[in-house]
């Protein structure tokens, strides 16, 4: 049967049967990948510990017909485990999780949303900045590479230059007066401000921002992100701010 | 596909976990060939389950009354109370002895992506159960993953401000990624016994 082996970030896990788990990671090279792992639920499983949502592992599996299994799985990055032990870090995780698992196919390579992905978790882990900025700069960044860029200073639809103040979900960002639909809004300039660094990793900015205008991003983020992926990210509901 | 209430037989046996179509198929024809005293044995567990097992309405675990056997038995020390997610965790601690105090069943682990917060388990419930005063440790004991931790997080935060209550989370050693349920008795044993504090309230 043909093996194959490489870096996966877990995504998701669920039980299978009595001692397994389904287990869907994203691939470095392989892109999405669905799996079974075998009696990890059991307490003499050797790589349950690594195989859980969050973790960055080395995998080696063999394919299957419908499933493939692992047979192997070392630790590259114990992200979840930090993440696990910070409320507001997890809840944000499993958002990023849900969402690149959308945004990504089985069997269709996807380095860039790995990348993101992994930096998106490096840093929830790391504790530097406020989780809702983590996630919020990599739900931008995650919709960019999906095709989805949003504007915050040229006009979304006739390409205007900025800065604009009225923001319209459904054409993609800003929009000068002229464009500006029906139903737009107008957030703070330094909302916008901040999601424009939020997609640029300016963390010096971000980090500087005030809690109404992380406030306000976050609820653009998540419009935005409601309304281009049909299914909607079920997370989102259960998101904690930082207290 | 096969004609009416074997197919309907399938289909109902292919709903519980861990049981595939195939499965499923295998267990409904063993049973078209087993003898009808042994259909009817198994009839009358699942009616009797029905009719006389409910959840115990102080600490959730299941029950043949409006309380379970441990939460009716004065012997056991109200003081400890110990958070699982699932009634098959308290027969697993039940096995090792090594706990005397109460329970609380969550009814499974936080876990947004699969649609569940701490609204949807038996959180407000637990809150409840401090406002006499009378419990002094509450030790978390979800499942040594990631849902289980996260979820561990969360009550230490909650529970933080009670004055008066520790809480405190099994020992490390349980198997990470394994379900509580599967841990042998001497390990889960030991984990009670080197169970760390997370908190120990606001006047500790
Ligand atoms: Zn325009
Ligand atoms: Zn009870």
């Amino acid at each position: 049967m043909p093996t194959y082996r490489d870096a996966a970030i877990v995504l998701r896990t669920y039980k299978l049967g009595e001692a397994d788990r389904i287990v869907i990671l994203l691939g470095r090279t392989r892109g999405r990948i669905r799996a079974v792992a075998k009696g990890v639920r059991r307490t003499s499983s050797k790589f349950g510990a690594r195989l859980e949502p969050g973790m960055v592992v080395d995998v080696q599996c063999y394919e299957g017909r419908n499933l493939d299994t692992i047979t192997q799985a070392d630790g590259l990055a114990p992200y979840g485990e930090a993440i696990s032990h910070d409320y507001p870090s997890y809840t944000s995780a499993s958002v990023m999780l849900e969402t690149c698992e959308q945004l990504t196919e089985e069997g269709a390579p996807a380095l860039q949303h790995f990348r993101l992905l992994a930096g998106g978790l490096a840093a929830l882990a790391a504790a530097e900045h406020d989780p809702r900025l983590v996630l919020d700069s990599y739900l931008l960044r995650a919709l960019a590479i999906a095709g989805w860029r949003a504007s915050f200073a040229d006009c979304a639809r006739c390409g205007m230059t900025g800065p604009h103040r009225a923001f319209h979900v459904p054409s993609g960002g800003v929009v000068c007066p002229v464009c500006r639909p029906p139903g737009s809004t107008a957030p703070a300039p330094e909302t916008l401000a901040l999601l424009s660094a939020l997609f640029t990793s300016d963390w010096s900015v971000a980090d500087a921002s005030q809690r109404r205008h992380r406030s306000e991003a976050s609820g653009m983020v998540a419009a935005y992100l409601q309304w281009h992926l049909e299914r909607g990210v079920r997370s989102l509901r259960h998101l904690e701010r930082t207290p | 596909m096969y004609e009416g209430v074997v197919q309907d037989l399938i289909d109902e046996l292919g709903r519980l976990p861990g049981v595939g179509p195939k499965g499923a198929q295998r267990m409904a024809f063993h049973l078209l060939a087993a003898d009808p005293e042994d259909i009817t044995r198994l009839a009358e567990a699942l009616l009797q389950i029905r009719e006389k097992v409910r959840f115990c309405e102080v600490c959730g675990n299941v029950a043949e009354a409006e309380r379970c056997r441990i939460c009716l038995d004065d012997r056991r020390d109200p003081s400890m109370i110990c958070v699982v997610e699932q009634s098959q965790d308290v027969a697993a601690i039940e096995r090792t002895r090594e706990f005397r105090g109460r329970y609380h069943v969550l009814g499974g682990a936080i876990n947004p992506i699969g649609g569940v917060g701490p609204e949807d388990l038996r959180v407000r419930e637990l809150v409840a159960r401090l406002a006499d005063g009378e419990v002094a440790e509450v030790i978390i004991a979800t499942d040594p993953n990631l849902e289980g931790e996260a979820t561990a997080t969360y009550l230490a935060r909650l529970l933080a401000p009670y004055d008066g209550v520790r809480v405190s989370r099994l020992a490390s050693g349980l198997p990470v990624g394994g379900d509580l349920e599967y841990a042998d008795e001497v390990t889960l044993g030991r984990a009670f016994e080197g169970r760390r504090m997370i908190s120990t309230g606001p006047t500790g």
